[in-house]
């Protein structure tokens, strides 16, 4: 019976190291198998910015003490089951009573102060140049602000205001462009977190917190809201775009435009401007000025709606209108109640604003 | 040590009314039938709690899946989190203290057995409160009944604002309630431990588990004041207008935070250190040998007392604190991990040279020392702030504590079952089923909280009810639900052993594991009063003195 136990024991513990390394063969080869396409899982140790790569280093270091630590005390735990478990024969004899060992204890109390003091110092420096950066002439600014379930990007620097997906230049070691984000909250709390450009900060209403990111590479970086904000906090999507210079000044200049105001869909305008439509949102050059919802005056210019729930397509608006719970249930949009030749109108207006 | 038990006739022998046993039941004040109605009453709001679970986890077995509503799913995580903490963990803990604590110290009851009673009907009157909100009231804005603003409720989610209905006041009455509970039976094990041991039982020859339970009483009294401020504070905001934490106002989401996590450190640790009271009595009695170290795991077990109560902070290093800050509760939350370190090394020490046998309890105690390992060192990494900034909030975080709670808590409760039923009942539980039970859960567990690391590193917030098809995240959510079966299949399987072993098991005798400690002296279940004539100890082990009178411990100690 002990035999057998001892047995089963020992399957057991070869079972859970193969459960582990499988595991981590597996995230491994998730975390490295999707050459060229690295936007599509925001892995930690995947970073594509000074503050997440730095963040990656010490991850790898404390990962490689823990790991010794895991190896040593699981080898020790493997060894006395082995080696001191009951035998045939045992049962009328007890082992030799042993109440301590001052020695013993010191060192094991001893060896993980030591190893406490080195991790604590290589935090400390990283948490320190993260957090100590300052911010150089060169920095684009950018004020993020969270809303049940949405993100507002303003760039007060350059006078625009987008929603959901932020553009930021890229930083190249000649000529660095790092973005500084103050982080703001109009409601509950939020959390940034884009994982390959850097940890997350939460955006706080009533306090302004600050985070920074310098991605070195160009693409689409995914994210989303990382602290519980209501019914919604599952669909508060965020997408980083990170241009080349050229490309973001391009981007800039379009986003610093008033609306086009195209003769051919003056119903659908009428009809966003008489309905409830302006109350929250904002289209610059009308008379649309809500402030509640997501700016629209350069909709077309974004890929995805209600913040990176649903593709920006012409159905996708229509639905979102009509029935925004379709496609977010429990997002603030109201349903519009619009008949069907003023939603197409309102969608082919919606569609102009490039 | 003169612990033999006088026999006591039972008085209690014929068939009577189903009524009058329940009424005898209701108006209790005797210590081990509070602590077993404490157990009972965990189990079942296990079995609920568990249910949430299931429920969350079908809910994310694949993208985009829509077998419950956001509304639902908030729901479910909020009184997931809710009833296991303050429902299950808490009063199945208190339930063991209160049934062991008097038998091992010697006692014939608590200090104060009406207010034992009285404990634990707050503590019940609590749980019943905050699931009436099913029934009672609206909670998040347009989103039904019953607490959606996760278990840590913080402000101002669960302002009037955006919490319109009273439901999140349920959550808030509910743990109030149980709160007061909570501290009343803390305040019981420390008068009874300090007043009420046996002639010759010093602190110094205290067993490790009243030990252990007097430290995590007085951490109790500490800690669950903040909490019940922090609610009536809320309370408070909601309906008298204060602004406290109405940030539209003037008011601070932040201090919430600190008050809350000021509580909700400290409680992890009061949830683990019965656990590893049970731990210091269940080793050693298998491995054959005395726990190795008794100064040192006492001395550690305080060191953590004090040391968690300055650790709160790393549950908000994303709320954007200044570096020196950050870097005081790295420090804080690294060195706790020494005083925790001393302890897995003292259990191995105990098994060093033992002659381990792999009864069940034995069995959760060496999966306990397993995954406390993992979820200690996981902890370490989640106390390093910038790696934090990375892991907080993700599946990482939902991973590392459900190590804690599940591999740690839950295993040492299993242990602690497995290894006082027999006490408690008289009669065994099934070796056959246990071993089942553990092979299954252990499978199970780490199936389901393995994995759970993975999709956190892969960038997959906690909390949300869905999410988009992305590589990695869809097989290791898939892999994550069929672990969850897989422990909702083992707890059928202890469950069927407790009612069946409760009729059917071999009968305990008082003491099957060849123990040592004073509850194992008197019959399974032990007569009314305990002790017909209380002992007296000479040493930390009564029963190896007894059993051993050519070499007792009280020569050594």
């Amino acid at each position: 019976m002990v035999r057998s136990d001892q047995i089963r024991k020992l399957l057991s513990k070869a079972a859970g190291i193969a459960v582990l390394l499988a595991g981590a063969l597996l995230a491994a080869s998730l975390c490295f198998g999707a050459p060229g396409d690295s936007s599509q899982v925001p892995s930690i140790f995947d970073p594509r910015s000074t503050p997440a790569t730095w963040i990656d280093h010490l991850s790898y270091f404390v990962l490689s003490i823990t790991g010794l630590i895991f190896l040593v005390v699981f080898a020790l735990l493997v060894y006395v089951v082995v080696k001191y478990r009951e035998r045939s024969g045992d049962e009328r004899r007890e082992p030799a009573q042993v109440y301590g060992s001052t020695q013993i204890e010191l060192a094991w109390t001893v060896i993980p102060i030591l190893i406490v003091v080195v991790l604590f110092l290589a935090t400390a420096r990283v948490i320190h140049s993260i957090q100590d950066m300052p911010k150089p002439e060169s920095a684009v600014e950018v004020v993020a602000i969270g809303h049940q379930f949405w993100w507002e990007f303003r760039y007060p620097q350059l006078g625009v205001v987008t929603a959901n997906e932020l553009h930021i230049p890229v930083s190249e070691a000649a000529h660095s462009t790092p973005t500084f984000l103050t982080l703001l909250s109009v409601d509950t709390d939020h959390s940034f977190w884009v994982p390959q450009l850097a940890g997350k900060t939460d955006l706080i209403p009533n306090r302004a917190n600050h985070m920074w990111m310098d991605p070195y590479q160009t693409g689409i970086f995914l994210g989303q809201c990382a602290q519980y904000c209501g019914t919604q906090h599952a669909k508060m999507l965020l997408r980083v775009y990170v241009d080349t210079p050229g490309d973001f000044a391009t981007w800039v200049h379009g986003q610093q435009q008033p609306a086009v105001l195209d003769a051919n869909v003056t119903a659908g305008r009428r009809i966003f401007e008489t309905t409830a439509c302006i109350n929250c949102h904002a289209i610059g050059g009308t008379v649309a000025n809500g402030r509640f919802g997501p700016d629209l005056t350069h909709l077309m210019s974004r890929q995805t709606i209600a913040s990176g729930a649903a593709g920006n397509t012409k159905a996708n608006l229509r639905l979102w209108i009509q029935k925004p719970d379709a496609i977010k249930p429990g997002s603030l949009m109201p349903a519009m109640q619009l008949s069907n030749a003023n939603l197409d109108a309102l969608v082919d207006y919606l569609q102009t604003l490039r | 040590m003169s612990s033999d038990a006088m026999a006591i006739p039972s008085a209690r022998t014929e068939a009577r009314p189903w009524v009058e046993v329940a009424h005898e039941w209701v108006t209790t004040v005797d210590h081990k039938r509070l602590g077993i109605l404490y157990i009972v009453y965990a189990l079942f709001f296990l079995v609920v709690g568990g249910i949430e679970a299931t429920i969350i986890r079908i809910q994310l077995i694949r993208p985009n899946n829509d077998f419950v509503s956001p509304q639902v799913f908030n729901r479910m995580f909020t009184m997931h989190g809710t009833t296991m903490i303050f429902f299950v963990a808490m009063p199945i803990l208190f339930g063991f203290a209160n049934y062991l604590v008097p038998l091992m110290i010697g006692a014939r009851d608590m200090a104060f057995p009406r207010l034992n009673a009285f404990s634990f009907w707050l503590t019940a009157l609590g749980g019943l409160l905050l699931y009436f909100s099913f029934v009672g009231g609206n909670g998040l804005y347009g989103a039904g009944n019953a607490p959606d603003v996760g278990w840590w409720a913080y402000a101002p989610l669960a302002a009037k604002a955006f919490s319109p209905g009273p439901s999140s006041d349920y959550w808030t009455i509910g743990l109030l309630v149980s709160g007061f509970g909570s501290i009343g039976t803390a305040i019981n094990i420390v008068a009874t431990i300090l007043c009420l041991r046996c002639p010759g039982m010093t602190l110094n020859r205290m067993p490790l588990l009243a030990w252990l339970n007097l430290v995590m009483s007085g951490m109790v009294l500490i800690t669950i004041t903040p909490l019940s401020a922090a609610q009536i504070m809320l309370l408070i905001d909601r309906y008298l207008g204060a602004h406290f934490f109405d940030t539209q106002a003037g008011g601070s989401a932040t201090i919430w935070m600190h008050f809350f996590w000021i509580f909700g450190h400290p409680e992890v640790y009061v949830l683990i250190i019965p656990c590893f009271a049970f731990m210091s009595e269940i080793i050693p009695v298998f491995s054959r040998k005395p726990i190795f170290g008794y100064p040192v795991m006492v001395g550690a077990t305080v060191c953590i007392a004090f040391v968690s109560l300055s650790v709160w902070a790393h549950h908000m290093f994303t709320i954007g604190m200044n570096s020196y800050a950050n870097s005081f509760f790295v420090i804080t939350t690294m060195a706790v991990g020494v005083p925790t370190g001393i302890k897995i090394f003292n259990w191995l020490g105990t098994m060093w040279g033992g002659s381990v046998q792999f009864k069940t309890p034995m069995l959760f105690a060496i999966g306990f020392l397993f995954q406390f390992l993992i979820a200690g060192l996981t902890g370490i990494m989640l106390s390093s702030a910038p790696f934090d900034w990375q892991l907080s909030l993700s599946y990482f975080v939902v991973a590392h504590f459900h190590y804690v709670i599940v591999g740690g808590i839950l295993f040492a409760l299993f242990a602690a079952f497995y290894y006082w039923y027999p006490k408690m009942t008289g009669r065994m539980l099934s070796e056959r089923l246990g071993k089942l039970h553990f092979w299954l859960f252990l499978l199970g567990f780490h199936a389901t909280f393995d994995v759970m690391h993975f999709a956190g590193i892969l960038g997959m917030p906690r909390r949300i009810y869905t999410y988009e098809p992305r590589p990695g995240w869809e097989t290791l959510n898939f892999i994550v639900t069929i672990g969850a079966f897989i422990q909702v299949i083992a707890i059928l399987v202890f469950v069927i052993n407790l009612v069946f072993s409760y009729f059917k098991g071999p009968r305990a005798g008082n003491d099957p594991w060849d123990a040592w400690t004073l509850e194992w002296s008197v019959s399974s279940p032990p007569p009314d009063y305990n002790f017909a004539s209380i002992p007296s100890v000479a040493s930390r082990r009564p029963l190896w003195d007894l059993k051993h009178p050519e070499d007792p411990d009280s020569r050594y100690e």
